[in-house]
């Protein structure tokens, strides 16, 4: 090589240690938040009776915190390390990485104070409301603008398979982000989705299967195939099967959104799709795995003495885990057992725990003596870490898988009479408090785990020296490229636009295969004419529901078995649906299901129990709400929302905006006066009485007369 | 609104085959990829996280 046509350049670090610094600090506030939901869990009392700490709100704060500001903040960190050192060129534009580096900060502050304020959309992973959300996508631009002016500034002519990973994420989580936060806003903080009931479940579980798959997947496999290597200073074990498992696996992930949904109202066909993909998953996904374990060929006795190869390892292999697992559960019996029960949080964890959470710790081991040009600071220390760590997810997952088991048995268990074993959902919920216990002792461990890496990086970086930037240097890509014998694979490679559109048409076309015939087909939601829109009180009843969080632990969605329809009454159909913006139908079932608990309590019941609850349900672990007794409830922009949802398409009366506070007052009075033949005093303007009327409404539609059902 | 247009489209049972052939061409596609990229390609690609001058990075 001409050492003229050299060229000097360097790599940011600083943005690297910002970003890492920032995965340290809120992965700590995450877990910590999560320690809290976990302990609500077995203590109501941990709920600190006040509607901004209680579980509904707290917990998608910790879902927020660990998947967004947590993992998020890692996978800019391996990202701006990494693409630059691969591509030979510093990341494009610094400006726009500063302008990614505080936007992300701020997007996750918005989180957390809007979230405990109650403001969301209550899509799962995707709660934020609408300007946050539009914040969402201007930084995710910008990350993604930054990414491909690298690209086109390289010096080095072909991308290696971790940046195929990182492009391959930014143009899916930009699809799937703003397929899914359509929505019409009412006011600053409140918006209604854009889709309703079956098909706002469809696109949704589109959204939060392939948010798992494009934000805690794929960025991660990419960090997998550059920092392992680096870790274990010797090449992936197949270079060729890593391109196998970055076709297969963005090109199958799409498709499998609908195994959220099985035996719920969705329709047949996209059941079966969902697991038919699914199953096909298990192959690149372990491919991937396999890949990463076989890399340490001839290193393993390096694992028994390097944290960070310890901390690998696992990581990969909870991969394996809980990729195998994942097709497991997409298949319709063991879904029976499983969907609402605590094996799906058992579930969620092994990936999140060990696979995202060890990869980044592992990262950062490497990574941050090199950063500040030292040594780590103990590796004793480290290593305490990581076995805190691993007991930690053993101490979490193992619990919920028996509570899971344990609870499934128990709600399926009839007695000789042909009657239910165990009528009463709590006595279910009783019983497997003690595995609650466990798996909040779990998560502490895993928190002290990395309080110990907090101090531990602390004191690395204390003993080093930071090292701003580094210096590299590489001869400029010559224009004159001798192309002639080339096969046309090695032409894509090397043309990075054309190969992010390839890629996002292989994620488009599972995501459409999925979504237009549900737009299409009409039959895909039954009509029932009995089915009527909200009335303006359980319309603000909804949103309150909404707001707490209520479908954190209780669904909205009776499955078409013996076993739920004996004991919540009807299943749930399609059609009953169409009105709901967004859907409520939940995804675990910490209390029982409430879609038929309309008409089945007296109000002065409701009243009492969401006061206290354990004064009707003895044992209950429901937090209290007593302030929504004495909360008034504001209604001024209850015209705003009828006029928003009549542009969505529902059936209000022309005019109706004006009339609703008259039918909401009118409304309140019937519920204020059956309280008080109750000898309950409440106002008629509190949120109880909007919460009651909701409550009550929930699944008589098709009480009211014969269902006439068209399919 | 969209709905509508969709629902107008005829022949909407071609859709399940053309997905198939997708599917499939896709996967035949992807080996001829694989199988055709020549070996020196493939050392070159798996090299480049350890083509850095940086000494730290170099050590065991």
């Amino acid at each position: 090589m001409n050492n003229s046509t050299l060229e000097r350049f360097e790599y940011d670090n600083k943005i690297v240690k910002y970003f890492g610094a920032a995965t340290i600090i809120w992965g700590l506030i995450g877990m910590l938040v999560g320690l809290l939901a976990a302990t609500q869990l077995f203590l109501p009392e941990a709920n600190l009776g006040n509607p901004y700490t209680t579980f509904g709100r707290i917990r998608p704060l910790h879902t927020n915190a660990v998947i967004f500001a947590f993992v998020g903040n890692s996978i800019f960190a391996g990202v701006y390390y990494s693409m630059p050192r691969l591509l030979k060129a510093p990341m494009w534009n610094s400006m726009l990485s500063w302008f990614h580096f505080w936007g992300w900060q701020l997007i996750i502050v918005a989180a957390v104070i809007t979230l405990p304020l109650g403001l969301t959309s209550s899509k799962e992973y995707a709660e934020l409301e609408w300007p946050i959300d539009i914040a969402i996508a201007l930084v995710w631009v910008a990350f993604g603008a930054n990414m491909i002016g690298t690209l086109i500034t390289r010096r080095e002519r072909h991308m290696y398979v971790a940046i195929w990973f990182y492009l391959g994420s930014f143009v899916t989580v930009a699809v799937l982000h703003i397929f899914n936060s359509f929505a019409l806003p009412v006011t600053l903080f409140k918006s209604y989705s854009a889709y309703a009931g079956v098909q706002d479940a469809l696109v949704q579980w589109w959204y939060g299967h392939n948010a798992v798959a494009f934000f805690l997947t794929t960025p991660f496999l990419g960090m997998m195939y550059y920092f392992l290597p680096k870790a274990a200073n010797r090449p992936v074990y197949s270079y060729k099967l890593s391109i196998v498992h970055f076709w297969s696996l963005i090109f199958l992930y799409m498709w499998a959104g609908p195994h959220h949904l099985l035996y719920t109202a969705l329709p047949e066909w996209a059941q079966v799709l969902g697991t038919a993909f699914s199953i096909m998953l298990l192959a690149p996904s372990w491919g991937g795995m396999v890949n990463g374990l076989l890399t340490l060929r001839g290193a393993w006795d390096k694992v028994r003495t390097e944290p960070v190869l310890k901390f690998m390892v696992v990581a990969v292999t909870a991969y394996g885990m809980a990729t195998f697992e994942g097709p497991l559960l997409s298949l319709k019996n063991v879904n029976a057992i499983a969907h609402y029960t605590d094996w799906i949080v058992g579930h969620v964890h092994i990936g999140g725990l060990g696979w995202n959470g060890f990869l980044t710790f592992g990262m950062l081991y490497w990574m941050w003596p090199r950063l500040f040009k030292t040594t780590i600071y103990s590796t004793k220390m480290a290593n305490t870490h990581f076995w805190l760590g691993t007991l930690g997810i053993v101490f979490y997952a193992l619990p919920l898988y028996v509570s899971g088991l344990t609870q499934f048995l128990m709600l399926k268990e009839f007695n000789e009479a042909g009657r239910l074993a165990y009528p009463n959902f709590l006595e279910t919920v009783i019983q497997i408090m003690p595995m609650y216990m466990l798996r909040a002792f779990g998560g502490l461990l895993y928190l002290s785990g990395t309080v110990l890496m907090m101090y531990n990086m602390w004191m690395t970086a204390k003993q080093g020296t930071f090292q701003a930037t580094e210096e590299d240097q590489a001869p400029a890509l010559t224009k004159a490229y001798n192309h002639t014998g080339e096969f046309w694979h090695r032409a894509w490679e090397r043309k990075p636009v054309f190969f992010t559109i390839l890629a996002t048409v292989a994620i488009a076309i599972g995501g459409a295969i999925e979504i237009i015939p549900t737009i299409l087909i009409k039959s895909n939601v039954p009509t029932i004419t009995s089915v009527t829109p909200y009335t303006p009180l359980e319309l603000e009843g909804r949103d309150l529901y909404i707001a707490n969080g209520c479908v954190g632990c209780h669904s909205q969605m009776i499955r078409p078995f013996r076993s739920e329809t004996e004991r919540y009454g009807e299943y749930s159909k399609a059609g009953e649906f169409v009105y709901d913006r967004p859907f409520l139908w939940g995804s675990k079932r910490t209390g029982p299901d409430l879609h038929r608990v309309g008409g089945k309590y007296p109000d002065s019941w409701h009243y009492h129990h969401m006061t206290d609850p354990r004064s009707m349900s003895p044992g209950s672990l429901m937090p209290p709400y007593p302030w929504m007794t004495t909360n008034e409830h504001d209604i001024s922009d209850l015209p705003a929302k009828i006029r928003t949802l009549q542009k969505l398409g529902v059936p209000y009366a022309e005019g109706y905006d004006q009339q609703a506070a008259a039918e909401y007052e009118a409304q309140a009075a019937k519920v204020v006066s059956n309280l008080k033949d109750a000898g309950v005093e409440v106002a008629p303007n509190t949120e109880i009485i909007a919460l009651i009327a909701y409550l009550q409404r929930l699944g008589t539609d098709i009480k009211q007369k014969p269902t006439a059902a068209t399919n | 609104m969209y709905k509508e247009i969709l629902r107008s489209i005829d022949n909407i049972e071609i859709y399940p085959i053309i997905s198939l052939i997708i599917f499939v061409l896709f996967f035949v596609g992807m080996f001829i990829w694989v199988v055709k990229t020549p070996k020196g390609h493939i050392k070159h690609m798996e090299s480049l996280p350890f083509d850095e001058n940086d000494s730290i990075n170099s050590k065991p």
